[in-house]
């Protein structure tokens, strides 16, 4: 029985399944009111405890939990979990008030006044110590790890970054590193700081809520919680020697080959498609496979990568330059006027660019699909 | 009460005068009095909105942040005394503070605290989304505190590397290897290949942008140097002058948010 759940658990594990399941669960239950109560954070507490509890029973599992520095992930695991809910129990409490046009619960208290010393001062005294013990007690039951000493010739099979990086890690399984490791992390803390200046609408300041900003807090929670927090248990827990995808429950084995299946969207357009189209209608220029290119500026060549690359290089165009502008007139009409020419811009090009990690993974998973655009200067 | 004379004569005496200047803050003139005399305290404006003050409403998280930080500038001047930053002897300075050290935790409280720093400032970010405190007048200390969330994971980025053990190394030369993936600043980037001057490159292992990070082709002492200089130095510097300016601003903004 055990057995048959973990065997389960693998294979429902690997992460086309679970960032499946995890988005869609998650972006289902924000709506529901029903889950953000205080039986409801009591229930998920407990489950996730129990769900823990059980997996630890297992010695591959427990080998992955006590590796050096994997703690703070399930520190990480529960606070979030609770802090959401602290905070969609507001949202959502708030947002039952306004229905029935009371102000949010914070105006309540909000045009009073309290006194710094004593009140704000004891709170944060007691929050000062509260926090000092929890971490006395977790450095004294935990000791801080040391490994082997540096030694640049043996390099450990997987190599992982500290944790909190480890979404963007696992990003490179989909992009290039000029992209997941520096491009979309610089675009992350630029579209931060944007934030305050392309989110235009005037309520939800100051006091919690979900109804009158869902645009806004759904696109922030998705890439705070679906593509950073929960690709750090995928990368820290799953992800093996050779990068590969291992269940929770199963051994480490550095002989697992997975075959490297992945295709290029050229290689799709002129093998699989214009050939035997080619062939079929006796058209040679259609039948000529892949076109050669190598690295050189020639302009022969640059015009063979443009050819054998079009249709890679025509969506991309589409997708950010075109698609913007489609969009302005049909879809997003009322925001794009909300927000006037400029701030739409930035917002559109955000949201395109943080949409093109779930395209590219599902992309990945469905036709294995390696670039969209590969030339010999510039993969993407 | 009988104590109440002896209590008076130490409360009102005047060492703890010229300390605090303000007796038993009994009064409003006086609880204004204490905020404002203390240098630590007045941080804080005198009264705050109520419902800003409800641990509900901000968790406490920037606070602890704060917090958290100030415990790891303790914890880590005090690991300073032992820890030397060199190829030789970072390591072993290592295998000491955990093996000599009867119940020594100051690496522990520098590690995990490190660690729960990382986590509360997301939180803390977090909430100020879900309240939507960065809107007007405050957009500016929302960038000023995703300038604090760059500067904690750089932080606790190059902090890793200083243990110079195989998990430090390793996750640095994972982390550091991106930058030779810089678009045209790093030697193995998109676009570095066209910047050269009649076929020397501009561009290259010895001038790219990971090296400035790491200060050499390899990961070695002198990345260790730099990681320990901006560790200690220069990063805490810049954060505490963004701290400044982020509490600053709160107040500037006035206070913390509440519904209009
Ligand atoms: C080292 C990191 C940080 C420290 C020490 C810090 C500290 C604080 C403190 C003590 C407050 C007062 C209210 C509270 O406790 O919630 C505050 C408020 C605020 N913080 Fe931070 N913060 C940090 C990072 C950030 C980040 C990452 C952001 C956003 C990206 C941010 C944006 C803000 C804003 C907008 C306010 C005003 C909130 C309001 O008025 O309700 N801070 N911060």
């Amino acid at each position: 029985m055990s057995e048959t759940l973990k065997h389960i658990v693998n294979y429902f594990s690997a992460p086309e399944w679970s960032f499946t399941i995890f988005s869609v669960l998650f972006i289902w239950a924000l709506f529901q009111r029903w889950i953000w109560t205080r039986q409801g954070v009591i229930i998920a507490m407990v489950a996730i405890s129990v769900a823990l509890g059980w997996a630890l029973q297992d010695a591959n599992f427990r080998v992955t939990l006590l590796k050096p520095d994997n703690a703070p992930i399930f520190l990480m695991i529960y606070l979030f979990s609770f802090f959401l809910w602290m905070a969609m129990l507001q949202a959502h409490n708030n947002d039952r008030r306004m229905e029935q046009r009371l102000p949010p619960e914070e105006k309540e208290t909000s045009d009073q006044k309290t006194w710094v010393w004593p009140d704000l001062v004891y709170i944060e005294l007691l929050c000062m110590i509260l926090c000092t013990v929890a971490l006395v007690v977790w450095s004294i039951t935990v000791r801080a790890p040391l490994e082997e000493p540096a030694n640049p010739a043996n390099t450990p099979n997987p190599s992982k970054a500290p944790w909190y990086f480890l979404g963007l890690q696992e990003l490179l399984v989909y992009f290039d590193p000029w992209f997941a490791g520096v491009v979309l992390p610089s675009i992350i803390v630029l579209g931060l700081m944007a934030i305050p200046y392309i989110d235009v609408n005037p309520k939800g300041s100051g006091y919690y809520c979900f109804k009158e900003r869902r645009l806004a807090i759904l696109t922030f929670l998705i890439g705070f919680f679906v593509m950073w927090d929960f690709l750090i248990p995928i990368g820290t827990i799953l992800r093996g020697p050779g990068w590969n995808v291992f269940g929770p429950f199963e051994e480490w084995s550095s002989h697992k080959v997975v075959a490297l299946t992945n295709v290029n969207l050229s290689e799709y357009v002129w093998v699989k498609a214009f050939y035997p189209l080619g062939q079929a209608i006796g058209w040679e220029w259609l039948a000529q496979g892949l076109p050669a290119t190598d690295g050189s500026l020639s302009l022969a060549n640059i015009t063979r990568v443009f050819k054998k690359e079009f249709a890679g290089i025509l969506i991309l165009a589409f997708y950010f330059c075109v698609l913007p502008g489609l969009l302005a007139r049909g879809w997003l009409k009322d925001f794009c006027e909300r927000l006037g020419f400029a701030r739409y811009s930035v917002a559109i090009f955000l949201f395109l660019t943080m949409a093109t990690v779930p395209m590219k993974m599902y992309l990945r998973w469905l036709v294995n699909l390696k670039y969209i655009v590969d030339t010999p200067w510039i993969k993407f | 009460m009988p104590l109440e004379k002896p209590k008076n004569t130490i409360l009102e005496s005047q060492v703890k005068k010229s300390i605090f200047r303000v007796g038993i803050p009994n009064t409003d003139r006086k609880r204004v009095l204490i905020v404002l005399g203390n240098v630590f305290l007045h941080l804080h404006p005198t009264k705050v909105r109520t419902s800003g003050v409800k641990l509900r409403f901000t968790w406490c998280a920037g606070g602890l942040a704060f917090f958290l930080f100030l415990v790891l500038t303790l914890t880590g001047v005090l690991l300073m005394f032992y820890y030397r930053p060199t190829v030789d002897l970072a390591y072993p300075d290592m295998v000491d503070l955990r093996e000599q050290v009867p119940f020594g935790i100051m690496r522990e409280m520098h590690r995990w605290g490190a660690h729960a720093m990382v986590i509360v400032v997301m939180l803390h970010m977090f909430r100020v989304f879900m309240t939507g405190s960065y809107k007007p007048p405050r957009e500016f200390n929302w960038v000023i505190g995703v300038l604090l969330l760059v500067l904690t994971f750089l932080l606790s980025f190059t902090g890793y590397l200083l243990p110079w053990d195989q998990l430090a190394i390793w996750a640095i030369t994972v982390g550091s290897n991106m930058a030779k993936a810089t678009p045209f600043l790093g030697a193995g980037g998109p676009g570095a290949e066209f910047l050269q001057i009649g076929g020397v490159p501009l561009i290259h292992p010895g001038d790219d942008a990971r090296f400035l990070l790491i200060g050499a082709k390899e990961l070695g002492g002198i990345t260790l140097n730099r990681f320990y200089v901006l560790h200690c130095i220069f990063i805490p510097l810049a954060a505490a002058v963004l701290m400044a300016v982020h509490f600053w601003r709160i107040r500037k903004d006035g206070g913390i948010s509440g519904p209009m």
